[in-house]
This record gives structure tokens, C-alpha cells and sequence, in this order.
């Protein structure tokens, strides 16, 4: 190493990069430090596979149910979809939505309104953006509502191990879900006002959307072939689950008198979960570790602007590959030590 | 006549509620049939919102009209038992046939009826539909990327070979069956390795891989006669001496001077591509990441604390980053680490990345089936005075690894699936092909006829596999 003329050292973290990112959580331009740059690729990483997650479990949930559906056409649509996601390069699939399904979207100006405020073009999604009042106490009233579901939970657990009674947990927690950030709005002086986007003329033919949210059709891309692809995985999770729970426990619960509601909530979910979650949570560690294929679109992920982009500029390749793959490490292994606590915490008490 | 009761059809009218409601049910599927194939809106004097339900609810009293049970016609009960055991599914079934009928035409239209694939420009594709004729020009850059193609020949040559060499398994008779392993672990990727090497690289090495190919025909024609006892150590030793003899004493200087073998045209691997290049980059990387895998597994359970502290290293290492950053890493970093005029190919550094990468999943899939063992089979072999080694091989590893036959094929199409990934490096297997025909002036806005054609290629690769693998599974079950 020395004698190609490389030094190593952290320091160049602090000094100015001179780039731009197109897609940016937090405020950055060429004035900031390159340690910024690494923070706007971590959040944009984090961004991508938190909405990949949410959608692939929606997804994978729903596919997996169907395809323990007895209706055959259900079952059967759900199979096909299951092989045919399951089997195609998720780099392909990205490609795909990127650069032939995206693009055969309508310019800016020729978009019609999906229900009035949504704007899907080629040059992203413009969907309405909240303009938040005292955004500080609506959030103290969410938070006031979990913690006194959490406190409700306890309490009606401890109440049902000692007198048998049971609450109705579920329908008190969403009313209070409910109640208190509806408050907030009335008495707590919290208003949202809905900013929808409104096309403008940039010059004679080029059109853009202003106000709202705009969600760039690299983001939309990668996020839908991420959760395409991730939800196949997670629904041969869950219907391994559920069909793992042996049909003498169903028949057991039921005989001893519960109701089929009952059944499924404290007998089949119990132990289907115990089944479904650890191979799940290691999905979604693939799908964070595959949002990473973004560099390939160029979704200004940790891999692109700062094993990318910075990487290039600085030419400093030991320290910056070594803190990318570092902050991926550190995830994963986060992960699989919670998910090793957690397998223990469930794991059937044998004697 | 009994009571009609709509809201409720019982047995004793069955022909009245399944005349009404086959007749509905086809209405519906003939409305939406004709609206979509012909284009006419038979229903179009009822006003907007009505007419775009009206063959969903239609087909929905329908379906609930010919809900009886144990009417005695076998058809009818398979339907209900199917698509139509209650209002929820009956209207899931409904709205799914709706789908598929409303989505026929476009999709017909798109891939058949107004596609393309006469001619050989762009200018044939003028209709709505796909352009095959894209595909068809450049199929052979698809294939191959871009390899001479005066040369391809030796690519379709070595994949023939290797094909056929891989089936030998089938025919192998009782005799042999039991070297088949040995062939496929150590035989077959050394032969594997030499033709890739030789064979499709070229250039004046190709002598040694002449050299090679005749050592191993005769060694083997006379191994038939030696007797088996003898049969490992011969076909170690007899081909490298035979090779070492042709090519130092025999031939060397005769051929050389006559010059009557002409080398074959060097193709460095960075004119590799296509579909052969994600062919050979699976090849090598299923082949050398299992050994290492299995290595690591055992490693993990070692009880000597240094081996054991590695393996869980590596295999947390490899399983904690994207293939993505490894891939980088091979490219950017791991030259800088090299003595200056040390050089590695791009693709040996490629497939060397990825083996290890997929070693640690096979690590950890062999893991699992190991764990899975009852302690009393490790303490039966013991018993019987066996060695770690020769525990592992007889009693533990066979039946470790058919437990985890599913595990190690997903794997495998992990890989496979994988493969693309290479782009990073700048290597172009078919996906970067595609990327690069795309933005070829000639040919631009085709990326979708690309895209399909792949999926369509990796689909049927991968699930293949898939089905050979559950195959593998089944044959391999024995009852525990």
C-alpha cells in the first residue's frame, strides 16, 4: 500500500464534499461534510427498506393466506404470482419497473389525477404533503395512547391470569388510538392542512409539479420490486407457519370450547408465529441488504453516494468500503442477536 | 312445487336455482367476454357506476343461487367445493376470472397478434406490440455477449460437452456408481475448469489442454482394466504423468516445430458475456461454495476454539454485508493488497467473491441439518471406533445433508440469481447486456421486450432447479 502513494485515516469525513445528491431526507449540498453525505445515504438505505418492509409483509401476509386458501383460484393465482416473483433476478425486476414500466408513465402535463390529488408521471409520484400546526402535541397524544395500551395490556394479562376474565383489549386500544389524537385536534389547537400538488410550467415544454411530496421514480421502483420480490419469500414463511400448527391443537382448542375467533388468537397465532417470525425478520435483513442494488438505478443509497460517489472523489476505497460494509454488518448482527434473544424468549420450555 | 326462497336455495328446486343461476353467472362472463375481446359495451344504456358492476353482481347472485350442497351433480359440487364456498370466495373467484379475461386481449395483442419478428431493423416494428425482432438481432450478443462471433463455437462445444459429461450419472451401471461422486466432486470441475479455461479463453495454452484431453481419454480407456482396489490412486497419478510425458517428451518440440496445431484465438474474459457468462459464473461458484460451506459448518461445531472462532467470523461476515459491497470490495479494494505486478482476472476475483459470499449461507443451511441430528447417531459412530473424519463422511454428513436438500437449492438459485450482480465489475452477463443493447441509438425504447425475454429465461432456469431440487428431496426421503 505504501508504495502506491495510499495513506489511510478517517479524517476526510469531516472535510467538504462537493456533490450534490438528487434525493435527500436531510438538508445536503456540496457545502456539507462528507460524514453528512454518509448520514443522507444511510437514511435513504433506511427509507427505502422501511416502505420495502411494510409493503412486503401487506403483501406477503395476504399472499400467504391465499395461498392456504381452499378457493382454487385463489390458491392457484397466489402460487403462479409466488414462482414467478420468486424466480426472476431482483436486479432484473428493478431494471424492469425502472426503465420499462416506469417509463412508459405520461409526461407531467398529460397526467390525469389519480382521485384528484395523486400525480403519477415519468418524473415521479407527486403525492399531498401534510402541512402540520403544533405537530409536537399531536405526537405527545400518539405516545400518551401507546403507553396507556401498553399499560392496558399489562393489566388486562394480569387480570386474566387471576380471575380468568377477559378484556376487550383490542377494541378499547384502537379507541384510544383513536380518542386521543382526535383530542389533540380539538382542544390541543393541532390543524393539518392537506398541500396538494400543482402542475407549473418550467419552460415551454417542461412541466413539474409543485407543493406536496414528490417521490422519485428511482425510490418507486426499487421500493416495489423490493417488496415484490421479499413479499414471495415472506408468504412461504407464513403459510409454512400456519400449516406447521398441527390440526389436533385447532381440535383440541376447539373442543374445549372455544370460539373459532378464540382459537385463532390464542392457540393457532401463538404458535404459527413462533414459526413464521425468525425466518421473516432474516427476509427483511435480505431485503436491507438488498436495497443496496439501488447503486444499479441510482437511488442515492449508502452504497451510492458514499461507496459511489464519495468513493470516487476521495479515492480513499480501504476506509470507505470498510464503513459501508461495517454499517451493514452492524445491522445484521444487531439483528440476528435480537433475533437469537427472541428464539430463546419463545422456544417451547422443555423439561 | 315447493317455496321459492332466493336468499336461501335449497335442493328441492335444484333445476329452477341452477338454470337462474348458471344462466346469470354466464351472462355476466359473456358481458365482460365480449367487452373486452370485441370492444362493445353491451350494457352501455345503463348509467356509469351501474354498468361497470353490473356483471360482478350478476355473477355474484349467480354463484350464491348454485350454492347447494350434496346436490347429487358431481360438477356442480366440485365448483362449490372449489371457487364458491361462500359469498367471500364466490366473489374473490368472480373478480379474478373478470381479471384474467380483462387482461387476455392486451397482453395476446402485446406478445403475439401485433408483435414483431420478420426483418432485421427497426423499422419492421411499427405495430402497438412487442419487437422480437430486437431479440432476434441480438440474440447472439444476448447468448454470448461479446465473444467473436466466428468463435462461438467453442462455447456451444464446451456447454455440449459439459452437458453430456454431466449426464454420465444416469448411465453409469452398478459397477461405477459407486465413483460417481468422486467424478462429480473432483473429476468433473477439474474437467469443467480445463474447458472453460482452454477451451473457451483460447490462446497458445490451448497446447496444454490438447495435451491434457488426450491424457485423460487414455488413462481412462485403461483404467477400465485395473482392478478397482487401485482405481483411486490410478486416476490421480496415471493422467498427470501421462500429461507431463506428452508434453515435455513426446510432443513438445515435434508440434512446435511443425506448427501444425494453430492455437486458438485468445478471448479475454472481459469480451465474455450473455447468457454463457452467467452459466459459468453459477458453474464455479455452486461448485467451490459448497466444499467451503460445508467446511465453515463443520468449523462452527469444532471444539478447537481457534477454528471454531473463525468460521462463525466468516460466515457472520459474509452473511452481514450486501453482495453488492463485496463485489466493490474485489473490484476497488482487493488490488491494493496485491504485490504491484500481481494480476488478477476480474473473473477469477468475481467468482472467488461470490463463492465465499454464498459458502456462508451453505455454512449456515448445513448447520441447521447437522443441529438436526439426534446426539445418539454422533455417539454410535463413536462407539463403532470411527475417527472425526470418518464419521462425518459415513454416518453424519449423508444424512445432515439430505435434510437440508431444500435449504441448499434455495441457495443455489440465490446464486444463480445473483449472478447479475456482476455488472458491478463491469463483467456483462445477459442483464447487462440488456442494459447495454438499450442505450444503443439504434435500438432505444425496446427495454421492455429485453426485460421480458430474460424473465422469461431466468424463470424457466430457475425453476427448473426448483422442481429438480424437490425431485432430489423426494428420492432422497426416508422415513425417520
Amino acid at each position: 500500500m505504501e508504495n502506491r502513494g495510499i495513506t489511510f485515516g478517517y479524517g476526510f469525513l469531516s472535510q467538504e464534499s462537493s456533490f450534490d445528491v438528487q434525493f435527500s431526507l436531510i438538508e445536503f449540498d456540496g457545502s456539507h461534510s462528507y460524514f453528512r453525505a454518509y448520514l443522507v445515504g444511510l437514511l435513504n438505505t433506511i427509507l427505502v427498506s422501511v416502505i420495502g418492509i411494510i409493503f412486503a409483509t401487506i403483501i406477503g401476509v395476504v399472499v400467504g393466506i391465499a395461498r392456504l386458501s381452499n378457493n382454487y383460484l385463489i390458491n392457484r393465482t397466489a402460487a403462479v404470482y409466488v414462482e414467478f416473483f420468486r424466480n426472476i433476478p431482483l436486479l432484473l425486476q428493478i431494471f424492469f419497473w425502472y426503465f420499462a414500466a416506469l417509463r412508459a408513465l405520461p409526461l407531467p402535463q398529460d397526467t390525469e389525477a389519480m382521485f384528484g390529488v395523486f400525480f403519477l408521471t415519468i418524473k415521479g409520484f407527486f403525492v399531498p404533503a401534510f402541512v402540520w400546526n403544533n405537530l409536537d402535541i399531536f405526537i405527545y397524544s400518539l405516545m400518551a395512547a401507546i403507553i396507556s395500551i401498553i399499560v392496558i395490556r399489562i393489566y388486562a394479562k394480569k387480570k386474566q391470569e387471576n380471575y380468568g376474565i377477559q378484556t376487550p383489549v383490542l377494541s378499547i386500544s384502537l379507541g384510544l388510538l383513536i380518542i386521543l389524537p382526535l383530542l389533540s385536534f380539538l382542544v390541543g389547537g393541532v390543524n393539518a392542512s392537506v398541500e396538494i400538488p400543482v402542475i407549473k410550467q418550467l419552460s415551454q415544454s417542461g412541466y413539474t409539479y409543485e407543493g406536496g411530496i414528490k417521490l422519485p421514480p428511482e425510490l418507486i421502483s426499487l421500493a416495489l420490486a423490493l417488496s415484490l420480490y421479499t413479499a414471495t419469500f415472506i408468504a412461504e414463511c407464513v403459510r409454512a407457519g400456519v400449516q406447521g400448527v398441527s390440526k389436533g391443537q385447532k381440535e383440541a382448542a376447539a373442543s374445549i370450547g372455544l370460539t373459532p375467533n378464540q382459537v385463532l388468537k390464542l392457540v393457532v397465532m401463538p404458535q404459527a408465529l413462533r414459526i413464521i417470525i425468525p425466518p421473516t425478520t432474516n427476509q427483511y435483513l435480505n431485503l436491507t441488504k438488498n436495497s443496496s442494488l439501488a447503486a444499479a438505478i441510482a437511488y442515492p443509497d449508502l452504497v451510492l453516494v458514499f461507496a459511489g460517489t464519495a468513493l470516487m472523489q476521495t479515492g480513499r476505497a480501504i476506509e470507505i468500503v470498510s464503513i459501508t460494509m461495517l454499517t451493514y454488518l452492524s445491522l445484521s448482527i444487531s439483528i440476528s442477536i435480537f433475533m437469537n434473544w427472541y428464539n430463546k424468549k419463545i422456544a417451547i420450555k422443555e423439561k | 312445487m315447493n317455496k321459492l326462497n332466493f336468499l336461501k336455495p335449497d335442493i328441492n328446486n335444484l333445476s329452477t336455482y341452477l338454470y337462474t343461476g348458471v344462466v346469470l353467472v354466464t351472462l355476466s362472463i359473456f358481458i365482460v367476454f365480449i367487452n373486452s375481446f370485441f370492444n362493445k359495451d353491451l350494457i352501455s344504456f345503463l348509467p356509469g357506476t351501474i354498468s361497470f358492476f353490473l356483471p360482478l353482481i350478476l355473477g355474484f347472485i349467480g354463484l350464491h343461487l348454485i350454492r347447494i350442497d350434496y346436490s347429487g351433480l358431481k360438477f356442480l359440487d366440485k365448483v362449490n367445493k372449489n371457487i364458491n364456498t361462500n359469498n367471500f370466495n364466490a366473489f374473490l373467484s368472480l373478480l379474478i376470472v373478470f381479471v384474467i379475461i380483462k387482461s387476455l386481449p392486451p397482453l395476446l395483442s402485446w406478445f403475439i397478434l401485433d408483435a414483431n419478428i420478420a426483418g432485421d431493423s427497426k423499422d419492421v416494428c411499427t405495430g402497438s406490440g412487442a419487437c422480437w425482432t430486437y431479440i432476434k438481432i441480438w440474440f447472439n450478443r444476448f447468448m454470448y455477449g461479446m465473444y467473436p462471433n466466428a468463435e462461438q463455437w467453442r462455447i456451444n462445444l464446451s456447454f455440449i460437452a459439459l452437458a453430456f459429461l454431466g449426464t454420465i450419472g444416469f448411465f453409469a451401471t452398478e459397477k461405477f456408481k459407486k465413483y460417481l461422486t468422486l467424478y462429480y466432486v473432483v473429476v468433473y470441475p477439474v474437467i469443467a475448469f480445463f474447458f472453460i479455461f482452454f477451451f473457451i479463453s483460447g490462446g497458445p495454452i490451448f497446447f496444454d489442454f490438447s495435451y491434457g484431453i488426450i491424457a485423460a481419454v487414455i488413462s481412462i480407456i485403461i483404467g477400465f482394466f485395473i482392478p478397482s482396489k487401485f482405481k483411486m490412486y490410478y486416476f490421480i497419478i496415471v493422467p498427470i504423468t501421462l500429461y507431463i510425458l506428452l508434453k515435455y517428451v513426446f510432443f513438445y518440440e515435434e508440434l512446435i516445430e511443425l506448427g501444425k496445431l494453430e492455437a486458438l484465438e485468445w478471448v479475454e474474459t472481459g469480451a465474455w458475456g450473455g447468457l454463457s457468462l452467467t452459466f459459468i459464473v453459477s458453474f464455479f461458484c455452486l461448485i467451490f461454495c459448497f466444499p467451503i460451506g460445508l467446511f465453515l459448518s463443520l468449523g462452527r461445531r469444532s471444539d478447537f476454539p481457534i477454528i471454531k472462532y473463525f468460521s462463525i467470523g466468516m460466515i457472520e461476515f459474509w452473511r452481514g454485508v450486501p453482495l453488492i459491497t463485496v463485489l466493490f470490495m474485489s473490484s476497488v479494494m482487493f488490488p491494493m493488497f496485491l504485490p504491484e505486478d500481481m494480476f488478477i482476472d476480474k473473473l477469477v476475483r468475481v467468482i472467488i467473491a461470490i463463492s465465499l459470499f454464498e459458502a456462508a449461507y451453505v455454512a449456515e443451511v448445513i448447520r441447521g441439518g447437522l443441529q438436526a441430528l439426534p446426539r445418539g447417531q454422533y455417539d454410535a459412530a463413536k462407539s463403532l471406533g470411527m475417527g472425526y473424519w470418518k464419521m462425518h463422511i459415513l454416518v453424519i454428513l449423508p444424512q445432515a445433508l439430505k435434510l437440508v436438500i431444500p435449504g441448499i437449492a434455495n441457495t443455489f438459485l440465490a446464486l444463480v440469481k445473483d449472478t447479475p450482480l456482476i455488472f458491478v465489475v463491469g463483467l456483462l452477463e445477459i442483464v447487462g447486456m440488456l442494459n447495454l443493447a438499450k442505450t444503443n441509438p439504434e435500438w432505444l425504447g425496446f427495454a421492455m421486450e429485453g426485460y421480458v425475454f430474460a424473465s422469461v429465461l431466468f424463470f424457466i432456469i430457475c425453476y427448473a432447479m426448483s422442481k429438480y431440487s424437490y425431485n432430489l428431496e423426494q428420492k432422497y426421503k426416508t422415513e425417520r
